[in-house]
């Protein structure tokens, strides 16, 4: 862990940290990673993954339309739409 | 007449159908009690104009010899369930102007068993938190402060408060890691972590969605019964909702408890616990003994290594939950000269410090060339956690603990500033139930010589609320704890 990786993690988080904060928070991050180091020494060869206490358990249902015509209350609490749309800072040049 | 707000649901329940109160003079009871003490700052949104509409429907049901199990019981609902119409913010700048078109199952059964809502409850950030610190809308004052303001718990902090400041009769909760039942602990109430999968997640804004689990907050065992019958059930929008029915919980509230296996996990008993913690533990034991029970001690080996791993686990899964808010949808928006700009600048002064901490670590621990090292193993150990649990089910069969390894601590404590593992520290006793997905309730088992509460814990085996329902009962009767400040 070194100020790069702080830099890139805090970007793909999609965050911004001011440069005086940069080192501050690499010092906790090696900290709480050491703390979580200690898992290290459990044994887990041979141990499945637990993703879930149910996954077994979860059921399909059918690819349908349930519901729908309900654009107004989708774009209810929309900072900003237009025409329907949700509207975003102008990604193509 | 007697103070209404004292009263519990079943007595309230009884009070109501005898007509010896209205359900509008029950709510408006709450109501003033709730604006008197806004200084504990357990709601952050007050509704009382449609409790008492609600209120006068109930007691027109109540006319008509039509009243359900919670018509005209006045509750606060956590504000993580999105509730139609009415705020919704998860205590969190990033959509502090939320108002939800939909309302989440469980708040929508609790509707259709009839209760009248309040208000929304104060919580940590995202129920990040142990301390409800981390609330844009800022702390929650634990009713049981004596000199300094003391945190009610976290993350359900403002139910737990206001449960205990006769603020509602009721409230629901959610815990990922512990936050129905350290809040309990430190508001001297009951609460209970139902089993994953028995109530329904959907509209009940996501923070781990392996882990999140609905419960209630209540005076009594018997309070916390009638409310998850109410809340529980199966919901086709949560695949994680488990097709089980769900027992009348009231049924097993008799504390008859002769024969039943209570085990004491050995590890639990850690160097430097808190010596009246563990003293009331040992007298918790006493007392299931002394109604028949079998003491038995287990073993949970891997139950050192669950805070690690949930530290792990729920901030992946918070990071991946969390990428939806970006400025885009909903919430609030500060704008960019580009996309990412906006997505940047709208996460970075929307979400608060503890909130920005477990995405970056999640993501972290997701991103590649560590997601084996970290996240993966962590989930290793998680079979591990909850394998020791089916392996001591085995022997007893419901297990107790202490809840916390103390009682609430002061709002702004220092060694909890300092280092955010600290703060996390509070889960040590709770967490490991989370990973295994087992149901769990805490329930108030005295006060320490500061004459704070404490509270114990009981944990059963999935979809077996029943015999915690059972044993809760038994040491209820035996404690008599009154909940007088």
């Amino acid at each position: 862990m070194d100020e790069q990786t702080v830099k890139k993690i805090t970007f793909l988080s999609r965050l911004k940290i001011d440069d005086d904060k940069v080192e501050s928070t690499k010092d906790e991050f090696v900290k709480i990673l050491s703390w979580v180091d200690q898992l290290k020494e459990v044994n887990t060869d041979g141990i499945e993954p637990l993703v879930s206490v149910n996954q077994n358990n979860i059921a399909l249902r059918k690819d349908e339309v349930t519901d729908g015509n309900k654009s107004a209350e989708v774009l209810a609490n929309a900072p900003m739409k237009e025409y329907g749309y949700f509207a975003v800072p102008k990604v193509v040049e | 007449m007697t103070d209404l707000t004292k009263l519990t649901i079943a007595q309230a329940r009884t009070g109501l159908d005898k007509k010896e109160f209205s359900a509008q003079e029950l709510t408006q009871a709450y109501i003033t009690n709730m604006e008197a003490k806004r200084n504990l700052n357990a709601y952050v949104c007050e509704t009382p104009d449609n409790a008492l509409k609600q209120a006068e429907a109930s007691q027109e049901a109540i006319n008509r010899g039509e009243a359900k199990d919670l018509t005209g019981i006045p509750l606060g609902i956590k504000d993580l369930f999105c509730t139609k119409g009415i705020p919704t913010t998860a205590c969190s700048g990033i959509i502090k102007n939320f108002v939800p078109p939909y309302e989440s199952t469980v708040s929508q059964n609790l509707l259709n068993a009839g209760a009248v809502f309040l208000g929304k409850l104060n919580m940590d950030e995202f129920a990040m938190g142990g301390s409800n610190e981390t609330s844009c809308f800022g702390p929650v004052i634990n009713p049981w402060s004596k000199d300094v303001p003391l945190t009610p718990g976290g993350s359900s902090g403002g139910s737990a408060a206001a449960v205990a400041a006769d603020m509602c009769m009721a409230a629901t909760g959610t815990d990922t890691g512990g936050s129905i039942r350290q809040p309990a602990s430190f508001c001297g109430v009951v609460g209970i972590k139902p089993t994953y999968g028995r109530c329904s997640r959907y509209g009940i804004m996501a923070f781990a969605s392996s882990l999140d689990q609905a419960g209630p907050i209540a005076k009594t065992v018997e309070d916390c019964a009638i409310m998850l019958k109410n809340m529980a059930g199966y919901d086709a929008k949560d695949s994680t909702s488990e097709n089980k029915e769900v027992p009348d919980f009231t049924k097993f509230l008799s504390g008859n408890i002769k024969g039943m296996k209570i085990g004491i996990p050995q590890e639990y008993r850690i160097d430097g616990l808190n010596d009246e913690v563990a003293a009331y533990w040992d007298k918790a034991t006493a007392m299931l003994k002394d109604r028949g029970a079998e003491i038995v001690n287990i073993s949970l080996p891997h139950s050192k290594y669950a805070l690690a791993t949930y530290y792990i686990i729920a901030p992946a899964e918070a990071s991946s939950n969390l990428a939806r808010y970006d400025g885009l949808r909903y919430g609030v928006r500060v704008d960019g000269n580009t996309l990412d700009e906006m997505y940047i600048n709208s996460r970075t002064a929307g979400f608060g410090a503890e909130v920005k901490r477990r995405i970056m670590i999640g993501t972290y621990v997701l991103s590649a060339g560590y997601y084996d090292a970290y996240f993966i193993k962590a989930q290793k150990v998680r079979r591990l956690i909850r394998n020791d649990f089916i392996e001591a089910f085995k022997k007893c069969d419901v297990i107790l603990t202490p809840t916390t390894t103390g009682a609430a601590f002061a709002i702004g404590d220092k060694t909890m500033k300092d280092n955010p593992i600290n703060m996390w520290l509070n889960d040590l006793f709770t967490v490991s139930i989370s990973l295994a997905g087992l149901p769990a309730m805490s329930l108030p088992i005295g006060l320490n010589s500061q004459g704070l509460p404490l509270g114990m814990q009981i944990i059963g085996q999935p979809f077996d609320e029943q015999r915690v329902f059972e044993a809760a009962s038994a040491l209820e009767k035996q404690v008599g704890f009154k909940g007088d400040k």
